[in-house]
């Protein structure tokens, strides 16, 4: 993996920010997994936003991490909304048979946070 | 009449989960130059990608072949996937959305499929497979 592909983990309050980014390899897709998981549980965080503008292809195991990333966060008693899916990617998943309809989704990253809010209230 | 272009370049090894990366950048970067719009290169660079993952997954190993189209109205591209693995024993089942022999979603084949213009298989059990996918600049 190279460094400017390294994933941030920011922790706003009781979120974290998590923007994945560039053409991450399959290695890099299950670190970001085991890493955005062990933050969510030392951190005790109560909501996760993965932000996805940056990614230019999510193919059909990108898209079945990062579902099963929503659903060990959920496990760990924390709501995830997922932003920022780029349009072409968006038809091509569809397009591909992945729908991701369980997934929450906002469209920006404010939205995305306002809805994270809500969800605790 | 398609006029094929090869050249020495369009020749790329699948043989680590590393070559996805590559595999990727070298189909963006022949549907760039091809012209097409982000949403036909991130069509194809998906197919591509699943393909590229049903080399390494079944067979190892392979080889990638990109070959630019023109048929004097459109330009396309050619992207031939090609594996010495042991082969696919029915190729509509292996089509069909769900089926699945390894540990995955079983969308590979027919989701890549529904990405392009058209995507043949030719494979003899024990001997190999060859995908190989053709898109056209929309």
């Amino acid at each position: 993996m190279k460094l400017e592909d390294a994933t941030p983990i920011i922790q706003l309050g009781e979120h974290l920010l998590v923007s994945m980014q560039g053409d991450l390899d399959d290695r890099a897709v299950l670190q970001l997994e085991s890493d955005i998981t062990r933050s969510v549980s030392e951190t005790q965080a109560t909501g996760v936003l993965l932000e996805l503008s940056g990614l230019t292809i999510i193919d059909s195991f990108i898209a079945r991490v990062i579902a099963r990333l929503a659903g060990m966060i959920r496990l760990l008693g924390a709501e995830v909304v997922v932003v920022g899916i780029q349009p072409a990617v968006a038809i091509t998943l569809l397009e591909l048979g992945i729908g991701m309809q369980h997934l929450r989704t906002a469209l920006n990253a404010a939205d995305g946070m306002a809805l994270l809010h809500e969800i605790r209230e | 009449m398609v006029l094929a272009i090869e050249s020495p370049e369009s020749v790329c090894s699948i043989d680590s989960e590393a070559s996805l990366v590559t595999v990727r950048a070298r189909v963006r970067a022949t549907a760039v130059d091809l012209g097409f719009g982000i949403v036909d290169q991130t069509k194809l660079v998906t197919a591509a990608s699943e393909l590229a993952r049903n080399v390494l997954r079944y067979a190892q190993r392979g080889r990638m072949i990109i070959e630019e189209l023109d048929n004097g109205d459109r330009r396309g591209v050619r992207v031939t996937f090609e594996d010495s693995g042991p082969g696919i024993a029915d190729v509509e089942l292996a089509l069909r959305d769900g089926y699945t022999t390894g540990d995955s979603l079983g969308i590979g084949l027919p989701g890549a499929k529904r990405l392009v213009d058209e995507l043949t298989i030719d494979s003899r059990p024990g001997q190999g497979t060859t995908v190989v996918i053709t898109a056209w600049d929309s």
